[in-house]
């Protein structure tokens, strides 16, 4: 998809973006109260400092010298000029010790709410979002882009506040003193700016280049982890070594050029400042010796020590345009995730418990339709309607052509057909993971665009071929269905989907904890426990896809029972490539290439001698010795 | 210390560049201190002594030092960038090396989420903390030294005040260091759960939609940001303790100075320029100090991430090749003896035991089993995938522990349950079987596969780009796919895990004939759920509870078994719905 920066940066260049400063300051101020407090304190501090030079500087005329002069020094004066001078180091190391640990307090309360703020907005991107992005380098804005904002507002915020007053104070300074002098500093300051806007300018870019590389390199070793039992399998550990070392180099490589410009901007800035002192010098001697503008040498003196005191501050903040610049890399790539389109969600049908029902057993809700005419109550049944269904991935690559079925409450719908031919994408549409092209489907007369998507997505009990279950306890892990299960209704749950057995003898039972998606069950297992989650849920709609393609048929005729008492008074949507599973269906869609080419029960599609037909006894002519009985 | 020590070899090439770095900075350092002299002397005897001529020669003295400055800036700043970055490149490579080494019980141990951090977040640390080592650690002490030196020059007995304060300071430090580390050990810790929260919810987001459970994601992911944001703000409040330490240091200094001080110089023992200087020189050491005090904060910060580097450079593989192993596998039998397996060692549950079988070349062996019942455990112990808790694996009459592990597993190639294809191409995918795969080899895997009908429909033809996981195929082709990538690698034994669930009947009889009538001397192990796919099979091994519980033919064991004939019976009057495929 997206290419990583070349080295000379011409193909795409990445250029930061000003907004993001400013987004990023508006997280910064939700603790205005906060940072207002810091920013006194940093004065404070700075005062401390200040004080404390202008003590010395006082400290020999007005303590010491006196006491030259008498025979028997009373040393008391002294003691209490250093005595106050103690109170206000102690004020200021106080007020440094306020802000810096106030400070921590900001940084990580920013840094938490933009990883919660991404999070919750992730969860209401469309499935396309995760489909087409590497899992590792979303992760990677977690963590990598993240850290990088942390050093630059625990320190480049307050240091950079810091600078700035004595940047003021020194101004008005200069001014005082001389303008053409100033006028001088001000060209220098001028040419520090070009370096920064150049220098600084080609670090962002390839701090940028950085943070997306390191998202690649997140997100290939995120894969091939993921992939190791295959990368063991074909002995490919060399070339996945030479991939990743290609990512790798990549990845040093724009490091090296961001940190690279990043720290020679420092020397750069503090040697602009020397030569200024030096051009100062010069200039500031020549107007004196020929007497022009009123220049007295010791104004030159004066100002000379004011414009080191100007060039400081300015290299003290060019040492953290590193840290800044690349926080703003970071940032940028965490507000793409925040500027990505949630799931489009129009729906005002809600669905709620019918009145009078009680809270369990699904059939007792109603979706509540508001229209001109008041709030129109439908009750939740579980008929659903295709109406000539158009649907592409891509636009231009039509993958759905005009699907029409009608699905009365309860009845068994299955799907078969070559794998590819459409009949996952059918689901996807139903519980609008995808958003169809054209036409509608309608769940008990209302269009599911109308409906809410959780609310749609609660009506629809979904079990998919992919068993994914999460970090936690078997007994969490089946409550995903529903989260007020209770303990007996999970077991329950277990019980009709036959896992109840398995998960007895695991050696916590139902308390055994599952870590990195149930590695340690086989496959049947967790496809038994996706059912459990399913039947906890106990939706008035199922879709079932593929959901016992690895269990045994001896545990499938044992969790068929269950599953027959699970589809009970269900509308259900079953693909299966097992007969069993198909054949006692009300209706059984065939697809082809995206349509459906025959349709009907069991029997009378026999009758038909069409595709169904031929793919039923196809079986017969694949096997090659004769079957048992 | 083997930490540092086996960090430090990673520098490796880039040894060169960490060693100019810190050289420039002398020089940058050494020029930093001569400027203010020759400005102060510019000020003293060109302007206030009014000697323009002084002003030009010391003028452009200064022009030659800044200059000269400004090179040693740039190359040290350069060297510096290019040897943290190169150090973090050589981290990440060793790092990934030594994990394409790791068994499944060590990857297990680590975790996919965990690893994930450590070759980024952690060695990201190390990077920016050795930089800040290579330009600040020369730069700051050799500033203290500096000081410290014109500070005995001008007063001695003042001078050791300074000095008293170092062992308080020390102190301090270490005292703060030994109250962070343990928290910044757990914070890591909870940035490895972050990860993991992300990922499990990133690759199950169908199930989180399905289910409407957006919320209580919400609130998972927010509680493990909540305890990185209480661990952090711990550890990072403890550490805001640093520069204040200092400040308090060196204020007491000066304050101590300025008591002192006025006693000599009333005594006459001092006079007050050197009292200036004096104070001078202890804002310098301030300012050094505070510098160290923040390359002491990244050290602090940047040891725990260390310190889970160098767990992931040392940890050695219990899978090793045996000393000098056999790298010809000479045929494809195999034999089980007395084989017991648990994935907990010894100590666990055992997941197989008392295994005793024995296959011969070119045979074809099906096994059946219930869910669970360590059908899988049981082929993993070929390739060497796990290896038995007790008794031996053979293959091609010699134990697998004998062999190089390279050449046994490309001998041995197992087609697992989970298909896992990668980000790229097909024909990218299918080369993982053989680098060097002709044109002409890759159809004909695949033709055998029964994929290439399908594969050429797609659009781009074996060009097609999956995406990840290869999200755009259906179950069926997928599985196909891997079938064909294993067969391009010419094993000896091929193992097929439940490998053909989503595939039709007749295209999975048709590629059982296939492999059959071209690949003859291919030993070949079929896990099957359909009693049809391992009717026609020599011997058929049935498994229960992680016990062989008999081998023979179908005929034979539609007579003896009894869990078979339950097995067949489920599956008489069913069997599989034939989905014909493209």
């Amino acid at each position: 998809m997206t290419k990583p920066n070349s080295e000379r940066g011409k193909p795409d260049r990445p250029r930061l973006n000003p907004q993001t400063a400013l987004r990023l300051l508006r997280y910064v101020g939700r603790y205005r109260l906060l940072l207002t407090a810091v920013f006194l304190c940093i004065i404070i501090s700075a005062v401390a400092n200040v004080a404390g030079s202008s003590f010395i500087e006082t400290l020999i005329d007005d303590h010491i010298t006196p006491l030259l002069l008498v025979p028997e020094p009373d040393f008391s004066g002294l003691a209490r000029a250093v005595g106050f001078m103690a109170l206000i180091y102690a004020a200021g190391i106080g007020a440094a010790l306020f802000y810096n640990r106030a400070m921590v307090t900001i940084t990580q309360g920013i840094l938490k709410k933009i990883r919660d703020d991404m999070f919750a907005h992730m969860q209401t991107l469309p499935v396309r979002f995760f489909d087409t992005h590497a899992f590792g380098d979303i992760m990677s804005r977690y963590t990598n882009d993240t850290d990088t904002l942390r050093q630059m507002i625990s320190q480049s915020v307050p240091q950079a506040f810091a600078s700035a007053i004595t940047i003021v104070a020194v101004t008005c300074a200069m001014l005082l003193i001389n303008l053409p002098l100033t006028l001088l500093v001000f060209a220098c300051v001028g040419l520090m700016l070009l370096v920064v806007r150049q220098v600084g300018g080609r670090s962002a870019r390839h701090f940028m280049a950085q943070q997306k590389m390191l998202g690649e390199v997140n997100g290939f070793i995120e894969e091939m982890i993921n992939g190791q039992k295959i990368v063991k399998i074909f002995c490919h550990e060399e070339q996945t070594k030479a991939a990743f070392d290609e990512k790798n180099d990549g990845l040093a490589r724009q490091a090296t050029s961001a940190n690279r410009f990043a720290n020679i901007l420092m020397p750069i800035m503090a040697n602009i400042g020397n030569l200024q002192y030096v051009l100062i010098a010069m200039l500031g001697g020549a107007l004196a010796v020929a007497g022009v503008g009123g220049v007295t040498l010791g104004a030159i003196g004066a100002f000379l020590s004011l414009s080191r005191s100007f060039a400081q501050p300015i290299g003290q903040i060019s040492m953290q345009i590193n840290a800044v610049i690349m926080a703003l890399a970071g940032a940028e790539r965490i507000f793409q995730i925040l500027d990505e389109e949630p799931e489009a969600d129009a729906g005002t049908v809600t669905l709620t418990p019918a009145p009078g029902a009680e809270k369990t057993g699904a059939q007792d809700w109603v979706w509540q339709c508001p229209g001109p005419e008041g709030v129109a109550s439908v009750p939740v049944r579980g008929q659903v309607e295709f109406a000539e269904v158009n649907f592409a991935y891509t636009a231009g690559h039509p993958v759905l052509h005009d699907i029409s079925l009608y699905a009365k409450p309860g009845q068994k719908i299955a799907f078969v057909g070559a794998t590819g031919a459409g009949k996952t994408t059918i689901t996807n549409l139903l519980n609008r993971f995808y958003e169809i092209t054209d036409g509608a489907i309608r769940l008990d007369g209302v269009d599911i665009r109308e409906i809410r998507k959780s609310d749609l997505r609660r009506s629809l009990g979904v079990v998919l071929q992919d068993t994914h279950l999460f970090t936690g306890t078997v007994r969490e892990n089946i409550r995903y269905g529903r989260l007020e299960a209770t303990d007996a209704e999970v077991e329950a749950a277990a019980r009709l989907a036959n896992a109840d057995d398995f998960i007895r003898r695991l050696p916590d039972g139902y308390e055994t904890v599952i870590d990195g998606d149930g590695a340690s069950l086989s496959q049947g297992q967790r496809q038994l426990l996706s059912i459990a989650r399913a039947a906890v849920l106990s939706p008035p709609v199922m879709i079932l896809d593929e959901a016992t393609s690895s269990i045994d048929t001896r545990t499938e005729l044992i969790v068929q029972k269950g599953m027959d008492s699970l589809m009970e008074g269900r509308t259900v949507f079953v693909i299966a490539h097992r007969l069993s599973t198909v054949q006692n269906a009300k209706a059984i869609m065939v697809m082809e290439k995206g349509r459906v080419t025959e349709r009907g029960g069991h029997e009378s599609l026999l009758a038909e001698r069409g595709r169904y037909y031929e793919l039923y006894h196809s079986r017969e002519n694949a096997d090659l010795s004769t079957p048992p009985d | 210390m083997s930490i540092i020590r086996r960090l430090l070899q990673c520098i490796g090439a880039y040894k060169k560049d960490a060693l100019l770095a810190p050289l420039f900075m002398v020089g940058e350092v050494v020029l930093e201190v001569v400027i203010p002299f020759l400005m102060a002397s510019l000020i003293d005897i060109g302007i206030d002594g009014g000697q323009p001529a002084y002003i030009w020669r010391m003028g452009a003295v200064l022009t030659v030092c800044a200059a000269g400055a400004l090179v040693c800036g740039v190359l040290s700043g350069s060297f510096a960038a290019s040897a943290s970055a190169g150090f973090a490149r050589n981290l990440r490579r060793e790092m990934f090396s030594n994990i394409q080494t790791f068994s499944f019980t060590l990857l297990d141990k680590f975790t996919a989420a965990s690893l994930v951090t450590r070759l980024t977040s952690d060695v990201t640390n190390v990077q920016v903390a050795f930089q800040m080592l290579l330009r600040l650690a020369v730069r700051s002490p050799l500033m203290l030294a500096l000081a410290f030196a014109m500070a005995f020059h001008v007063q001695p007995t003042v001078a050791l005040f300074f000095l008293a304060v170092v062992p308080v300071l020390a102190l301090g430090i270490w005292f703060i260091m030994g109250h962070v580390h343990p928290i910044f050990v757990r914070v890591f810790a909870t940035y490895d759960r972050l990860n993991k929260t992300v990922q499990e919810n990133v690759r199950g987001i169908r199930v989180v939609k399905s289910f409407v459970r957006e919320a209580y994601e919400r609130e998972k992911f927010n509680s493990v940001s909540a305890s990185i944001f209480t661990d952090f703000t711990r550890a990072e409040k403890r550490m805001a303790f640093t520069m204040p330490l200092m400040q308090f240091c060196m204020y007491a200094c000066m304050l101590l100075i300025a008591w002192v001080g006025a006693r000599l110089i009333v005594g006459g023992e001092m006079s007050a320029g050197q009292l200036m200087s004096m104070f001078t020189y202890a804002m310098q050491i301030l300012f050094s100090l505070m510098m160290l005090s923040m390359v002491f904060v990244m050290m602090i910060i940047s040891r725990a991430s260390a310190e889970r580097i160098t767990e992931v450079l040392l940890a050695e593989t219990d899978l090793t090749s045996g000393p000098d192993g056999a790298t010809v596998v000479p045929d494809g039998a195999i034999v089980f003896r007395g084989v017991d397996f648990g994935y907990g060692g010894r100590s666990g549950k055992m997941c197989l035991t008392g295994i005793d079988l024995s296959v011969a070349a070119g045979e074809t062996v099906g096994i059946l089993g219930g869910t669970g019942s360590g059908k899988t455990s049981l082929i993993q112990l070929i390739p060497r995938l796990c290896d038995a808790t007790a008794g031996t694996v053979e293959v091609g009459g010699r134990d697998v522990r004998a062999y190089d592990l390279t050449a046994l597993r490309n001998a041995v190639t197992t087609v697992p349950q989970k298909n896992e294809l990668f980000s790229g191409t097909i024909r990218e995918n299918l080369r993982w079987g053989s680098e060097q795969a002709s044109e002409a080899e890759m159809i004909r895997a695949c033709r055998l596969a029964q994929a290439d009908a399908f594969v050429r429909a797609l659009p781009a033809g074996y060009d097609t780009q999956l995406e990840q996981g290869g999200a755009n195929l259906s179950g069926g082709q997928k599985q196909r796919l891997c079938i064909a990538r294993a067969l391009l690698k010419q094993p000896k034994i091929l193992i097929l895990d439940d490998a053909t669930s989503a595939v039709d009947m007749r295209t999975d009889a048709a590629l059982r004939r296939a492999l059959r009538e071209e690949l003859p001397a291919m030993t070949r192990l079929i896990i099957a759920q359909r009693v049809d796919s391992v009717r026609d099979a020599d011997k058929i091994v049935v498994l229960d509870g992680g016990r062989v519980q008999a081998v023979g033919t179908h005929a034979e064991l539609l007579q003896t078994c009894r869990i078979y004939q339950e097995v067949c019976h489920s599956q008489r009057k069913g069997g599989d719905f034939d989905e014909t495929e493209l």
